[in-house]
């Protein structure tokens, strides 16, 4: 009996197991070892921090990483801003089948691949776009508008590609008030502005931490969207990691570049939890 | 008349809302008191709910005025009006403490930090809740919360207090307990509190006056005990504490006095109910004659007492308000059985005479329904 039950418990653990170890700790260690290796010629291998000093010298290198963290940042607060008026309309507002169709509508960009809406946003922003040509139809541009290759563009496609990560854990939160709750909020006397800051947000907040995990990260590590919108200027983070395996075969610099961004990640996620006053479990379960 | 007006606290003329072709309230007219406990007694379904929501300004009335200490309510915001509102399932914010729950109206009136902290543990101590504070609601038993709740209202001085069934969640020991304690906080407060419930021993401890509402009207507004011996329409008398109903025609009237032949041709008395809000019935008519089941007397009839035989079916013990449940003309009925002894326990099946004074039975027209 006793060892039917264990031996169950050990199929169940065992894909999990299996997931954890193998995509996830073996992978990072992997790289890990890897971003302390210094390669001192072609067959001899030292350890050292090269890689990271090089991440610190080399500006091009830390600006980047600072301008990826503050722009996914801004990000993830624009996707908010857009997203919590859309979620308190489908989850207090919208009725019946009407709620399904709007869920659905956040749904339908989704069943296209992130290359394909990205390509989408150029068709409607390049200078031979949609947007342009009508500015000009309007007469209220004399020639076309290139409103690609910048971080107005870059963010505009992260913003769309993170927004129904962000609707889906507030609807979620936000369903499960109680209208009274708001309407006791003006009962005692406060206003519109009160009422969302005092009742509102802190009942939302599990789901407003949730969903600003989540698109933050999604932000952080996107690749497509920021190298195809954004110009030479507007460099990602991804994309050096990407270089450096790819284009330079230099996997020790990629490695350390990849640490660092999980570095990064981890400790702004931490933050916004601190500041927040929220834990992983509650934010997550 | 004393010659001295008594203050109107809150003063309603011919309230209507309609919801598509439902009319959940229909003309309703009230006029409360300051410092009384009024209740609005109805089924569920009756509109009372919706009429809570008029005063409270959730919900604006298609029609009629909403007074309070003679200023017109109909276009102020809810978060204007000096009424605070009791919610059903209480809605104490979750996320916030005990005292900053109480705190969140005193700081919208922007109350002094001191002054707030004072305010606060004031009331704490005067709903019994002394220096839970910095508890969450959460962590409150029922009763607790209830009193968190009436604090939160309290500590404002509305001058209109309105409760929307705010035991019915709590069992039933805590709610006979928490009736009482209401009623004395109303008075300790001297607030005008505006309680409703379909319960109709809440309504009948508590209040000072009840006005008992059917289809979004008030069939009738009376002291508790007016309620109970002088219902004004048959849905009072079968709604407001146990009644037997016997249906049949009118036969006679002998002043106030109706005889009433039942189905089975028998013919039983009581008195004509006061006229003002229900027709009365002419000869012929068909009438419904209410009698209480402690004014059936079980086998021994008095000179001047009606009598109907009856069977008994069954008989009910629930220590002082046990019961003898009997067939009457083809009527289910209920007899008060004393338990000191004066009464034996009839045989099921036995047959048994009921008598009552005529006076306390009351005869109405019967509903068109």
């Amino acid at each position: 009996m006793r060892s039917t039950g264990r031996l169950s418990l050990w199929l169940l653990l065992t894909p999990f197991v299996l997931w954890i170890v193998l995509l996830v700790l073996l992978p990072h260690v992997q790289m890990l070892r890897v971003s302390f290796q210094v390669r001192e010629s072609w067959d001899t291998l030292a350890f050292g921090v090269e890689q990271y000093r090089n991440f610190f010298t080399e500006s091009y290198y830390w600006r980047t990483f600072l301008r990826t963290g503050v722009m996914s940042l801004f990000t993830t607060l624009i996707t908010l801003l857009i997203a919590f008026p859309v979620a308190w309309y489908i989850a207090r507002l919208a009725r019946g089948r009407a709620k399904g169709w709007l869920f659905l509508a956040c749904l339908v960009p989704f069943w296209a691949s992130e290359l394909v809406r990205t390509y989408g946003w150029m068709i409607l922003l390049r200078e031979s776009g949609l947007f342009s040509a009508a500015l000009q139809a309007l007469g209220w541009a004399d020639e076309p508008v290139e409103m690609l290759y910048n971080d107005v563009a870059v963010i505009v496609g992260l913003v769309y590609n993170g927004l129904l990560f962000m609707v889906v854990p507030l609807v979620t939160t936000l369903e499960g008030m109680d209208d009274n709750l708001v309407e006791a909020g003006y009962d005692l006397g406060g206003g519109h502005v009160t009422v969302m800051r005092e009742i509102v947000v802190p009942w939302a907040m599990p789901g407003i931490v949730s969903g600003c995990i989540v698109v933050f990260m999604l932000t952080l590590g996107s690749y497509l969207t920021p190298i195809l919108m954004g110009g030479k200027d507007s460099a990602w983070f991804t994309g050096q990691i990407f270089t450096q395996f790819i284009t330079r075969f230099n996997w020790e610099q990629g490695a350390a570049l990849g640490v660092l961004l999980l570095v990064l990640s981890s400790l702004i996620v931490w933050l916004g939890l601190k500041l927040t006053g929220q834990s992983l479990r509650k934010v997550m379960g | 008349m004393t010659g001295m007006a008594v203050d109107i606290d809150l003063h309603c003329q011919d309230l209507v809302r309609r919801f598509g072709s439902h009319t959940a309230v229909n003309q309703v007219s009230l006029e409360i008191p300051a410092g009384s406990f009024f209740s609005i007694l109805g089924p569920s379904g009756c509109g009372k709910t919706t009429l809570l929501r008029l005063l409270a300004g959730f919900d604006r009335p298609d029609s009629g005025d909403i007074m309070i200490r003679g200023q017109r309510m109909n276009d102020v915001a809810p978060n204007h009006r000096p009424v605070n509102m009791v919610f059903q399932h209480l809605a104490l914010f979750p996320t916030m403490s005990v005292g900053d729950n109480i705190a969140y109206g005193l700081k919208r009136r922007k109350v002094p930090t001191a002054e707030r902290q004072r305010r606060i543990a004031e009331v704490l101590e005067q709903v019994g809740l002394a220096g839970m504070e910095t508890r969450l609601p959460q962590q409150l038993s029922g009763g607790q919360r209830q009193r968190v709740a009436l604090a939160r209202c309290l500590v404002l001085k509305p001058t209109l207090l309105l409760l929307d069934e705010p035991l019915g969640a709590l069992d039933l020991k805590l709610r006979d307990q928490m009736k009482v304690e209401l009623k004395n906080l109303q008075k300790a407060f001297g607030t005008t509190f505006v309680y409703i419930t379909h319960d109709q021993s809440e309504a009948l401890v508590m209040s000072d006056r009840v006005a008992v509402m059917r289809d979004g009207r008030f069939d009738q507004v009376a002291s508790p005990e007016a309620l109970y011996r002088e219902p004004a329409t048959p849905f009072v008398a079968s709604f407001v504490g146990d009644n037997n109903r016997l249906g049949g025609k009118l036969l006679a009237r002998d002043g106030e006095l109706a005889q009433v032949a039942l189905a089975d041709g028998r013919s039983v008395s009581g008195r004509l109910a006061d006229s003002g809000h229900h027709p009365t019935p002419k000869i012929g008519d068909r009438a419904e004659l209410f009698i209480r089941p402690e004014s059936l007397v079980l086998g021994a009839a008095e000179p001047g007492h009606c009598t109907l035989t009856a069977r008994v079916r069954a008989t009910l013990f629930d220590g002082a308000n046990s019961r003898v449940e009997v067939e009457a003309a083809g009527e289910r009925c209920y007899v008060r059985l004393p338990q000191d002894g004066s009464v034996p326990a009839p045989q099921e099946g036995s047959s048994v005479t009921l008598a009552w004074e005529p006076q306390l039975a009351r005869v109405f027209a019967a509903e068109a329904s």
